[in-house]
């Protein structure tokens, strides 16, 4: 059979980066990036329901008492360079069509906003929440490439803002807001379900170390790790995996047992801001209420941007009110420490994908590669990489648009492909990715493209190639 | 007529000009600052000098400081001996400087030798064909430009082209001079209403977003 089959193969000899870019002709070929037929059933129940007068009203009284300094200040400054397209993956990606340029986007946003005092179409509208929500992930990546550092993630987010205001949510995010406000999680986990989760963990977790605990609701606890809620929902080996290191590196740690444990917020997202400040109060207030020394957040991006610079800010607290680390600079604190010692080195060769909000959000990224070279035999770095490193066009809320976007979303990150394709041909068969939806973004984009790589968390290498004494 | 116009421009209107340009920005200013002082307080309490003048520094200061300039280095270093150029000849200018000696009686400031300031008045007026030609064969810049962009462009490089024309003298240094002087005074008395109000914003827009990734999520933003 494979015979037959050797000469096949053995013709294609394309690079991995050549093959991406092929496929992508395909694709514009095949249809793939015309979005214009994409439906959204609330933005569309929300284009009938709206008036002119109404849309006007809310827009002239959002930016009366919202638009603030920044709003207006960003907007006078901006010298239409156009110097933050080339930042973009949605403009790398989509033949440098420069209507999803950063300023392209907010040319057709906020500066049509301002130019005409709110008197918007409510099919302007839904097509300003399309860009604002699919178009833009808030990675600040532009940011970083404007000679005056005009904030358009900040701009983005007051569009989803006047979005939300007006009901022109994208139907699953929405849903996800929704579970927030009815559950205090992301995923309608229901409280029991939680709890349940923990100790399913921990019965697991037995049959490996024998005498592991999954503390839950300890008072006084060096650590209290927050998860998000997919975590319990779907992917909950990396509770166990969490529960292994801290057990391993002798941590005292806790988890909550009521609402609270989740730390992520797709509120922040929406521009469901009263939301977003309920929800980081709890979680705040939860590891208060438990005395715990300090919070220590599972490997999520969004849920780092929301607890350490978003959420608290809206509730009141210029930095966070209790320490509040990530698990990247966690996992390095315990190396340093010599509590968490590696084994045996992950035997292939890796690349470092820094999640936006870990690295333009908190620079993490030495500690990330800290852990990365402990733990692995070879860190190639990918290009661009650290405060530069490419989006992985998932975050921000824009995967958790759903399946209307998935093609628009995948095709709109060829760029990270190909910055993926060149790793690959360097011979990388692993990305370690320390958040949730750049997992989602860059497993769509792995599959995709066909792409020879495995994705992995900081915490699923640690997990195997740790030096586990106890364990049976 | 020109003498009358010549008496207006080198009058009157230069005070005009002024108290709309100086007056104006403080205006624009404290507009802005009580707007944030309203409605971003967060601002004041982020706000951090120390970061806010090294982001500067690498961005504006530093020619290739930045990430972005080093990937645009033609518009990094077009853009970077055009605001230089701006900002030093006109002030520096003999021609200025023995004016405002004259009028005062005092030495103020060392002046640029004339074949100096002759050649950056050149330099702003290349940059500005240069912003030019690219607002009309980029796409990515033509997107977002509009009519108003090209008038910020004349405005700016008026006063220069004037000034070369009546230093080399061609034509009636009289009628260049003239012209030299209200298209001076046009370009001051329009930045502060104009998108030329970014020279007003941009240390606060720049250093804002410096304070927060310096002081807070401790990254570099250049």
């Amino acid at each position: 059979m494979s015979e037959v089959e050797a000469p096949a193969a053995a013709e294609d000899t394309r690079t991995w980066v050549e093959k991406v870019k092929a496929k992508q002709q395909e694709d514009i070929a095949a249809g793939k990036y015309d979005y214009t037929t994409i439906e959204d059933a609330n933005l569309d129940r929300a284009e009938k329901n709206l008036t002119e007068e109404h849309i006007q009203k809310v827009v002239k009284k959002w930016l009366a008492t919202e638009g603030g300094a920044r709003l207006k200040t960003y907007v006078q400054t901006c010298v239409h360079c156009g110097l933050c397209s080339e930042a973009c993956h949605h403009y790398m990606s989509n033949s440098k069509d420069p209507k999803y340029s950063p300023v392209g986007k907010v040319k057709r946003t906020i500066w049509k906003i301002l130019e005409r005092d709110g008197r918007l179409t409510p099919a302007e509208v839904h097509e300003m929440s399309v860009i604002a929500s699919t178009e833009c992930n808030l990675c600040r990546r532009c940011l970083q490439y404007c000679p005056f550092g005009i904030d358009i993630g900040y701009l983005m987010s007051s569009v989803r803002r006047m979005c939300h205001l007006l009901g022109m949510t994208p139907l699953y995010i929405q849903d996800t807001a929704h579970s927030h406000a009815a559950t205090m999680n992301q995923m309608w986990v229901k409280d029991d379900e939680w709890i349940d989760s923990l100790q399913w963990q921990e019965d697991e977790a037995r049959d490996e170390f024998a005498d592991i605990r999954i503390p839950v609701d300890k008072e006084g606890a060096e650590v209290y790790y927050s998860v998000i809620g997919p975590e319990p929902k779907f992917r909950t080996q990396l509770i166990y995996q969490a529960a292994a290191i801290f057990h391993n590196s002798g941590v005292d740690f806790t988890f909550p047992a009521n609402p609270g444990w989740d730390n992520s917020d797709m509120c922040m997202f929406t521009g469901d801001f009263e939301m977003m400040g309920r929800i980081k109060k709890y979680h705040y207030e939860s590891a208060m209420k438990l005395k715990a020394k300090k919070i220590v957040m599972g490997e999520c991006g969004h849920a780092f941007r929301s607890v350490y610079d978003v959420g608290n800010r809206w509730v009141g607290w210029k930095m966070p009110p209790i320490p509040m680390i990530h698990s990247i600079q966690y996992f390095s604190e315990l190396i340093t420490e010599g509590k968490l010692k590696c084994r045996e080195k992950y035997p292939e060769k890796v690349s470092f994908h820094d999640p936006c909000n870990t690295v333009r959000g908190r620079g993490l990224h030495e500690y990330g590669r800290h852990v990365t070279r402990v733990f692995c035999q070879e860190l190639i770095e990918m290009t661009p990489n650290r405060e530069y490193n490419i989006c992985c066009n998932a975050g921000g809320g824009v995967i958790n648009c759903g399946p209307p976007f998935k093609t628009k979303r995948v095709m709109s990150n060829e760029w990270k492909a190909e910055q993926l394709a060149r790793v690959a041909d360097q011979g990388v068969t692993t990305i370690v990715a320390p958040c949730h939806n750049c997992h989602g973004g860059l497993d769509d984009i792995i599959h995709t493209y066909h792409l020879p790589l495995k994705l992995k968390f900081l915490g699923d290498i640690i997990y195997e190639y740790m030096d586990k004494p106890e364990a049976e | 007529m020109i003498d009358g116009l010549y008496n207006l421009a080198s009058g009157p209107l230069v005070w005009l000009a002024l108290v709309l340009c100086i007056g104006g920005s403080f205006y624009k200013f404290s507009q802005m600052a009580l707007l944030a002082r309203q409605k971003d307080g967060y601002v004041y309490e982020y706000w951090s000098w120390k970061h806010a003048l090294k982001s500067a520094f690498y961005w504006w200061i530093l020619p290739l400081g930045s990430f972005n300039a080093r990937l645009n280095p033609v518009m990094a270093i077009v853009t970077w001996v055009f605001h230089v150029c701006l900002l030093v000849s006109p002030i520096f200018l003999l021609a200025h400087v023995v004016m405002f000696e004259t009028a005062w009686n005092v030495g103020l400031w060392p002046t640029l030798p004339d074949a100096a300031a002759d050649v950056m008045a050149f330099a702003v007026l290349v940059g500005c064909i240069f912003f030019l030609l690219r607002r009309v064969t980029l796409p990515q810049v033509k997107f977002v430009t509009s009519g108003n962009d090209f008038f910020i462009l004349a405005v700016v490089a008026l006063p220069f082209l004037t000034g070369v024309l009546a230093y080399h003298q061609v034509g009636d240094y009289k009628t260049w001079v003239t012209l030299h002087m209200l298209a001076g005074e046009l370009m001051l008395a329009l930045l502060p209403f104009t998108r030329l109000a970014h020279a007003i914003y941009a240390l606060f827009v720049r250093g804002y977003t410096a304070s927060e990734f310096g002081a807070v999520r401790q990254i570099k933003d250049w």
